[in-house]
């Protein structure tokens, strides 16, 4: 029981979608309302950076099996110039804009996965996992 | 080139064509309870002329300066069709019904038809894709209208007691609407020489980093101009969030409901609601 969707952002109307679709997927994977709430938050701040630090990119919703559990995972790219100090990004408060530098962070303990890849000039692709 | 031949016959021809034109969009399908004929008639006869008219002056691009009259003309029906409710291939059809007569016009008097009804395809299709254009930027006028209409009506501020205004925010809070909201509370709060500002986010699906920034900023805003601002309606799966996120939202004073942050504030202004020992006995 996969299912696959993929969304553009381009715009910050995008992440609106987003975060709908989301929902709408952790619903029907039957995850409760936290972490419903959890994993469309965490999605907000992943698009919101691909969109305002990538320059846009997409986001793939997935209806997975993990370890027997029903999970959602998202694959939220961009091809922007990337991440020079992953480590450093994903210090609490560590912002390159002007935002709370919260989201890479936050983002990682709402869900129950997080896998990041970036490189410099190769843009950043994240992966969220939220299970049952 | 075919312009000036096609020109010439749909100058000789024009009543001809035109009623050809009004039974191709007929057998089509007109929209009665959109569009009566006799516009239907006008409109056809007024794109029929400019597009003789564009046709003598020979040139087949539709940058060129002679078809400016005809682009015009196509914004205008495209767009006004798009707010009328017609759909895309109806207002399509419009133009790609004249190939029907133009071809029959051809076909009857040029000598070599077939090469002119090349080109005269190749320059309705390019017209048929522009009206298509204006009938897409007329949406889109159509929505960003209704966006920003909506942006209006969503950040209603309102004065629940002396001194004490709430606003109660609904639906997700994008940079634009908080910068709207945050105006709007602020100029309130100088209009009615309030103290105490609640803002109600029940309505707010997800609170994000962002969406907590917003929200601080407007804290603060506010208690620059002297007025305390309280948060309400943080619902028990926003509060996990925002744990998990990290947000320190410091000295806020915050409610889980309106009602806890209005009583509150009436406490703070030190006014008691006492019940009317008249009606209650």
């Amino acid at each position: 029981m996969t299912t696959t969707q993929t969304f553009p952002l381009k715009q910050e109307t995008d992440i609106v979608v987003v975060r709908q679709q989301v929902r709408k997927a952790a619903e029907q994977a039957r995850l409760g309302l936290v972490s419903q709430t959890k994993i469309v938050t965490a999605a907000s701040e992943i698009a919101r950076n691909a969109l305002i630090y990538g320059g846009g990119g997409e986001c793939r919703i997935e209806q997975q099996m993990r370890d027997g559990r029903t999970a959602v995972c998202l694959i939220i790219s961009d091809q922007g110039p990337g991440i020079e100090d992953l480590d450093k990004a994903m210090v609490d408060g560590y912002t390159s804009g002007n935002g709370l530098g919260l989201g890479l962070s936050g983002a990682r303990r709402l869900v129950d996965d997080f896998v990041i890849r970036s490189e410099p000039g190769n843009g950043t692709v994240v992966e969220l996992w939220k299970w049952r | 080139m075919s312009s000036p031949i096609l020109a010439s016959l749909l100058q000789q021809h024009e009543p001809e064509v035109l009623a050809n034109w009004v039974a191709a969009q007929r057998a089509a399908g007109i929209r009665a309870d959109l569009i009566d004929e006799q516009t239907v008639q006008a409109n056809s006869q007024e794109l029929l002329r400019g597009f003789a008219a564009a046709l003598a002056q020979g040139s087949d691009s539709l940058e060129a300066p002679q078809w400016k009259p005809v682009k015009m003309l196509l914004d205008r029906l495209s767009q006004v069709q798009s707010r009328q409710g017609f759909s895309p291939s109806e207002t399509a059809t419009f133009v790609f019904s004249l190939k029907e007569p133009l071809f029959t016009l051809l076909q009857k008097h040029a000598e070599n038809p077939l090469e002119h009804i090349w080109t005269t395809t190749q320059l309705i299709d390019k017209l048929g894709l522009y009206s298509m254009e204006s009938y897409m930027t007329g949406r889109e006028t159509v929505i960003r209208e209704q966006q920003e209409s909506m942006l209006e009506l969503s950040t209603p501020v309102v004065e629940l007691w002396r001194g004490v205004l709430a606003i109660p925010l609904i639906g997700s809070l994008d940079s634009n609407r908080t910068q709207i909201v945050m105006e709007a509370l602020l100029q309130k709060i100088v209009e009615t020489e309030s103290d105490i500002a609640i803002i109600d986010i029940t309505g707010v699906p997800t609170v994000d980093t962002m969406v907590a920034q917003h929200l601080l900023k407007t804290v603060t805003a506010a208690k620059l101009m002297g007025a305390k601002c309280i948060i309400s309606g943080i619902r028990p799966q926003i509060a996990a969030t925002i744990v998990h996120l990290g947000v320190e939202l410091g000295d806020v004073v915050t409610k889980s409901s309106l009602a806890d942050a209005f009583r509150l504030a009436l406490r703070e202004l030190d006014v008691r609601l006492v019940a009317n020992t008249n009606t209650i006995r």
